[in-house]
């Protein structure tokens, strides 16, 4: 899988910046043929969903709230791709690490939140890491196909939950399958709370420490990946399996281990959700971001520095969606999914399409390459 | 004969169950052995269920709404062509973005044209595909084992069953006896070898993928108009990719495909079946496990029973000419 920049000659702003505008462009075009479709005023939608996002500090909040979310499943995409591996289990990942999170919260009554936080990373990192490493096990050792059995996982993890959350963790005496609340005193500082006290006035949201976690996240994702070992084996491996054979690393070992980091980082999502903002356990709290992750990797190209700008255009996104609702009652919040689609269509499956473009247009310019056209 | 007529009932459902299956898993064939990987097929399915319901819905006549869902899904089966074939773009991420955008268009559009929560309005009987009655079906219910077979297993399913199960058979012709079926198997192999010998990659490739597009449609239509009478959101809810495990486990040819096709589809039929049902010495199992089988069905198959499963050569790879 194509990861990273390619080794022609474009200047990194036309392949960082220059292709993902384009992407984008043509995605929110097409979004705008589905809205003209309906019937309704593509110009005044898209105003709509800026105002929504960016119009209001509460919209810039939710923004990027969703964004941290999107950084979490986005960069387990990413990992994955650079092992070789299309994870698109995210979304069940991403469920099954919020029950880990859930259940540790859930465990630690009474706990500071600064104590419960790193015991709630790693219980939805492992639940998420173990629920990967099982396609990831079976691609490697058993030869099944990673997409196939990671959407089944996805199925099953659904199940599972509502199982879960129906018989085993509904807190009793209530019909809506979810928990307990978690103690109080664990909630994670909401930024608002958090900014007040530094003096600085900011409209509330859900926005949380979580935040902090994803940042901190893409720069461990980006040091593992460039700069350790591990990193090199597993770029190696997913470049070329046999190449990797030959150089002492085993790939399948590998592939389990880039898996269940992948998984890892997608449970993380949990932490936002569930210990930052929803403060229970229940059904359905990934609400699709695990899957939108794979646009936002694409768009991102696999780089923590490009999936912190994807992360915040999705999130602003996802929270344009939801002001478009209430003005635009015929548009319902699916056309946000349309334009992950077509991002990922644009950005990933037809990379091709505009790059031999680009490159041409560059290699126009005087400089040491040969005149050759880059396409043939 | 209580047992037997049980049995016979869960066969039929079995059958009607593996219809769609078996479309989607046929169209698989075609698009893999020409050596293009298709994720898609549950998108396309999707897309073709959607526009068939609300065709047959607004125009009242369920073969119009076949011919909207074929067009629907030939449409995301050219645009998977043009990522993967034309610009050789990566084939899996080109049939994970056409699920995606079929999964939010279908929703979007669905939403805003019945506003019933992306369902579409519910068929009357004559917008759907309704059940053939086999000759002499009810004249022979009377004649003991065979009598009830016939009339339960056999007969009695709608036009569209009998021409997937028809469509096997072509297939294995197709594929194996004539001109254009070794070329397709070649491109899927070797396709240098034939692009040596004067033939278009390119074209064959973009033959095989609309035909794909054709049999999903079919498969989608089935969905919305023969065995259901709308379209609810996400109603493919995971057949492309049962229908694709199928195949795997059919080793990508057609006969072993069918039966990979009607185990899944039992599988199905028996978890509605034994939901509520106490099972001895289990005791009642949790309805979420059951209906979670098909998947862990698919999981533990495609991960042990399969033997070695190996695809058509060039699968998965874009064809350069001249490298």
């Amino acid at each position: 899988m194509s990861a990273g920049a390619g080794s022609d000659n474009l200047p990194w702003w036309a392949t960082g910046l220059l292709l993902p505008v384009v992407n984008v462009t043509l995605a929110l075009l097409v979004s705008a043929l589905v809205i003209f479709a309906i019937g309704e005023d593509p110009v005044g939608a898209l105003g709509t969903m800026l105002r929504g996002a960016v119009g209001t500090g509460e919209g810039i909040g939710y923004t990027l709230y969703y964004a941290t979310s999107l950084i979490f499943t986005a960069l387990a995409v990413a990992i994955a791709f650079h092992g070789g591996l299309f994870n698109i289990g995210g979304e069940g990942q991403a469920y099954i690490g919020g029950l880990g999170v859930g259940l540790v919260c859930l465990s630690l009554p009474g706990w500071p939140w600064w104590a419960a936080l790193p015991l709630s990373v790693l219980g939805g990192a492992a639940f998420g890491a173990l629920w990967a490493a099982i396609p990831g096990w079976l691609q490697a050792y058993r030869g099944s196909h990673i997409v196939i059995t990671t959407i089944m996982f996805n199925f099953i993890a659904s199940s599972l939950m509502v199982y879960l959350m129906v018989n085993v963790l509904i807190k009793p005496g209530q019909m809506s399958p979810e928990s307990e609340t978690f103690s109080a005193s664990m909630f994670l500082p909401m930024m608002a709370d958090m900014m007040a006290g530094i003096g600085i006035e900011m409209a509330s949201s859900p926005l949380n420490f979580s935040l902090f976690l994803a940042l901190l996240a893409c720069v461990g994702v980006w040091a593992f990946i460039w700069h350790t070992r591990w990193g090199f084996a597993l770029r190696a491996t997913g470049a070329n399996e046999n190449a990797a054979l030959y150089a002492g690393i085993d790939p399948r070992r590998v592939i389990v281990i880039t898996m269940a980091l992948s998984g890892a980082l997608a449970g993380l999502l949990g932490v936002n959700e569930l210990h930052g903002v929803q403060h229970r356990l229940m059904l359905n709290f990934p609400a699709g971001l695990g899957f939108t992750g794979i646009a936002v990797a694409l768009m991102g190209r696999n780089h923590p520095a490009g999936i912190i700008p994807a992360a915040l255009l999705f999130g602003a996104l996802y929270q344009g969606g939801t002001e478009l609702v209430f003005d635009y009652p015929t548009i319902s919040r699916e056309l946000v999914v349309v334009i992950q689609g077509v991002v990922i269509l644009f950005a990933g499956a037809l990379e091709h399409m505009f790059r031999p473009a680009l490159v041409r247009l560059f290699s126009r310019r005087p400089s040491a390459v040969t005149s050759k056209p880059a396409g043939a | 004969m209580d047992i037997f007529l049980t049995l016979l009932s869960l066969l039929d459902s079995t059958v009607r169950l593996a219809t769609p299956l078996l479309l989607a898993a046929l169209a698989g064939f075609y698009s893999e052995r020409a050596g293009v990987v298709d994720i898609g097929l549950e998108g396309k399915m999707l897309v073709a269920a959607f526009a068939a319901a609300a065709t047959a819905a607004i125009h009242g006549s369920a073969w119009l709404g076949l011919g909207a869902g074929i067009l629907a899904s030939v449409i995301l089966a050219l645009l998977h062509g043009f990522a993967c074939i034309t610009h050789k773009g990566n084939q899996v991420v080109s049939g994970v973005a056409l699920n995606i955008v079929a999964l939010g268009l279908t929703a979007v559009l669905g939403n805003a044209w019945f506003e019933m929560g992306g369902r579409t309005p519910n068929l009357p009987a004559d917008a759907r595909f309704g059940e053939i009655i086999l000759p002499l079906a009810e004249a022979l219910r009377g004649v003991p084992l065979l009598g009830p077979l016939y009339f339960e297993l056999i007969s009695g399913h709608n036009i569209l069953v009998y021409l997937a199960l028809a469509i096997v058979p072509l297939t294995w012709w197709i594929a194996y006896r004539t001109r254009f079926g070794l070329r397709l198997r070649a491109v899927g192999e070797n396709p240098a070898a034939v692009d040596t010998a004067g033939i278009s990659v390119t074209r064959l490739r973009y033959q095989a993928v609309l035909i794909a597009g054709l049999l999903c449609g079919i498969a989608g239509a089935y969905l919305s108009t023969a065995q259901g009478a709308g379209f609810q959101a996400n109603m493919t809810a995971g057949k492309g990719f049962l229908a694709l495990a199928a195949l795997i486990l059919g080793k990508w040819k057609p006969v072993p495909t069918l039966f990979a096709c009607l185990l899944f589809a039992f599988a199905d039929a028996l978890q509605t079946r034994l939901q509520g049902v106490a099972l001895p010495g289990i005791g009642e199992v949790p309805v979420q496990l059951i209906e979670a089988l098909p998947y862990l069905l698919t999981v533990l198959l495609l991960a042990g029973f399969v033997g070695k499963a190996i695809p058509p050569k060039a699968s998965g790879r874009p064809y350069v000419k001249d490298r």
